[in-house]
């Protein structure tokens, strides 16, 4: 078991490296570069200037060159300056990990209350009505485009009935109410998409689960349906489900791009979508290496997590 | 046995496959979509004006006979829109899955038939990609300046180039599934005795996995094309809203809708018509997806 967590979190780290390679490269693609922006902010600047300005900001330095120094500078904690909030890096992606946490913990939570009793008694009874509606549930999820989703609630609940406001998140200091109206449409959007999947999980993995002979047995020794459901069958149909919800944990904090965009939610997603289109090069290499190395952690809880859940596994040494 | 009435796998399958309703009618329903945007250019011709004329004058105008679901906010014709969109989201959805799938299909392939080391450095890396939160460095892929990377500038910004654009990422992006697929399939047919018996008569690698590996795959791979097809479509609209995708004046239906939010207090049913395309469109791929699984491979419950 030890060998085999060493050695994910050896490929981990890999990865995070080769992607800092791969994230600070792209990002040197893309339009522009910071003197172009300082040109267009300052018509007396002249070309010569620029390329004065190019050699101290080691502009002109090929990219390999350029790469090892932004490293060099990063392990020892400087990762720059964001160009859009002029701040250094570091305090601009910290609240927005904070706004995040909140937004996805929360949808999260309501999804995972919401689907595994759902998926648990769509198994119980297969092929009911009950069943059918989940999974019409569950296709319609998976389905739905997330924008468009947001949409229709902004138009719902903002424009027709004017309950919620349309995006944004309160002040710090507002009430717990007005918090709680901010968060409930991101919210609602992300659960509701999530809701379908996690149903579908659970609702397979307690088919597979109610196969066993184990089940059989707790029935012929008179165990009454719920107590067969509930407590024999539930806990090992939690297994898989819990890692596959693990793995998804990591991708929420990176996947609320979009929804946190549309509601002007201010997070990591719209961080990085704001960077990217801000050209503000620092912030984005930081924060997408931020949203990989969160992304890998969750992948790798979910790892280790199906081992410790499940003897078995640990006793095989892994896979 | 009377072989006049033994039945091929495929018709087998296609005869499961008739009797998934829900699949049947999603196909027509997507048939029915196809052709509509097929037939784009001839509603144009009936209504008398193009998809991309701009009638300042007539912004935001109610539904009418000249046009039937209205204006949008630049006095163009939504119907006609939604159907040249269409093809455009059809169109990049069916040839990104096919794509990827390709590149998938070619990655598996090796992997699960030279097993060994060549497997375990293909999986690994694409375990790899798997790990990796894909939208926001689609973003960044979506976002990069293509003169930098030597195409001329009028090459780079063609019209057509956002669509490449978008095929090739979704190509580089979305083949991991169909690995996995056809690596974990290859692995078993591999060993069995029609692979053996070619390998001894001396058939080259390439051939065995031409023409006695690949056309064992198909089926599964038919089912990832159909259901990716939704997902892609599902991407390519989300970029397309993002306004990285698909760029204006182009239609999609992703890049309907980025206007669609601004506008979302005056015209409401501007943010309906694409998105509901979008919904049915991926839906009925999902349905026709699960019914070709189910009619494919029907001991697999799911």
């Amino acid at each position: 078991m030890s060998r085999f967590i060493v050695g994910r979190i050896a490929q981990a780290l890999l990865v995070m490296v080769v992607m800092s390679v791969v994230i600070y490269a792209l990002i040197g693609l893309m339009p522009g570069d910071p003197i172009d922006l300082m040109i267009s902010a300052d018509p007396n600047m002249t070309s010569a200037d620029a390329a004065l300005l190019r050699e101290i900001y080691g502009l002109d330095q090929p990219l390999y060159r350029r790469y090892l120094a932004w490293l060099g500078n990063a392990v020892q904690g400087d990762l720059g300056y964001s160009r859009l909030f002029g701040q250094p890096v570091l305090q601009v992606l910290l609240p927005a990990l904070g706004n995040t946490l909140i937004l996805m913990a929360t949808a999260f939570i309501i999804a995972i209350a919401i689907a595994l009793p759902l998926g648990t008694l769509a198994a119980a009874k297969p092929r009911s009505a009950f069943d059918y509606s989940v999974n019409m549930y569950a296709f319609a999820g998976i389905s739905l485009p997330s924008f468009w989703l947001a949409l229709l609630l902004i138009m719902l609940f903002s424009v027709n009935l004017g309950w919620l406001p349309a995006g944004g998140m309160a002040a710090a200091d507002a009430s717990f109410g007005e918090q709680l109206r901010h968060l409930a449409l991101p919210v609602a959007t992300v659960a509701t998409l999530h809701i379908g999947a996690y149903s579908r999980y659970m609702r397979s993995a307690m088919l597979e689960v109610l196969r066993h002979d184990y089940i059989r047995t707790a029935r012929a020794k008179g165990a009454s349906e719920r107590r067969v459901i509930w407590v024999h069958a539930w806990r090992n149909a939690l297994i898989p489900v819990v890692t596959v919800l693990a793995l998804d944990f990591g991708f929420l904090f990176s996947g609320a791009l979009v929804t946190e965009t549309i509601f002007s939610w201010p997070g990591m997603g719209k961080l990085i979508f704001d960077a990217v289109m801000g050209n503000d090069f620092n912030l984005a290499v930081v924060a997408l290496l931020f949203a990989t190395a969160l992304t890998l952690l969750g992948n790798l809880i979910a790892d280790l997590l199906y081992g410790l859940l499940d003897p078995r596994i640990r006793a095989g040494g892994g896979r | 046995m009377a072989s006049a009435t033994t039945k091929s796998p495929t018709q087998l399958a296609l005869q499961r496959f008739r009797g998934h309703r829900l699949a049947l009618a999603s196909a027509a329903l997507l048939a029915l979509l196809v052709t509509a945007v097929i037939c784009a250019p001839l509603i144009e011709w009936l209504l008398g004006h193009s998809a991309n004329q701009v009638d300042l004058y007539n912004r935001l105008a109610p539904p009418s006979w000249l046009h039937p679901l209205g204006t949008d906010e630049l006095g163009r014709d939504t119907l006609l829109r939604l159907l040249y969109g269409g093809r455009v989201s059809l169109l990049t959805g069916l040839v990104a899955a096919v794509a990827a799938a390709t590149l998938g299909t070619f990655i598996g392939l090796c992997a699960g038939y030279f097993s060994g080391r060549t497997d375990t450095v293909l999986m690994r890396f694409t375990d790899s990609v798997i790990a990796l939160p894909l939208l926001p460095l689609l973003i960044v892929l979506a976002a990069i300046d293509l003169t930098k990377l030597g195409l001329s500038e009028q090459l780079a910004n063609a019209e057509s180039v956002s669509l490449y654009r978008i095929i090739v990422i979704v190509a580089l992006t979305g083949w991991t599934t169909v690995a996995r697929l056809v690596r974990g399939a290859t692995l078993s047919l591999r060993e069995r005795e029609f692979v053996l018996a070619a390998r001894g008569l001396g058939a080259s690698h390439g051939l065995i996995m031409r023409r006695h590996i690949l056309p064992n795959l198909l089926s599964p791979i038919i089912v990832a094309v159909t259901l990716s097809i939704g997902s892609v479509i599902l991407l390519e609209s989300v970029l397309s809203f993002l306004g990285l995708g698909i760029q204006p004046p182009l239609a999609s239906w992703g890049n309907m809708l980025t206007n669609a939010q601004q506008l979302i207090w005056e015209a409401p049913q501007l943010a309906i018509y694409p998105g509901l395309l979008i919904f049915i469109t991926v839906i009925c791929c999902n349905f026709v997806g699960d019914g070709l699984q189910d009619a494919f491979d029907p001991k697999a419950e799911s």
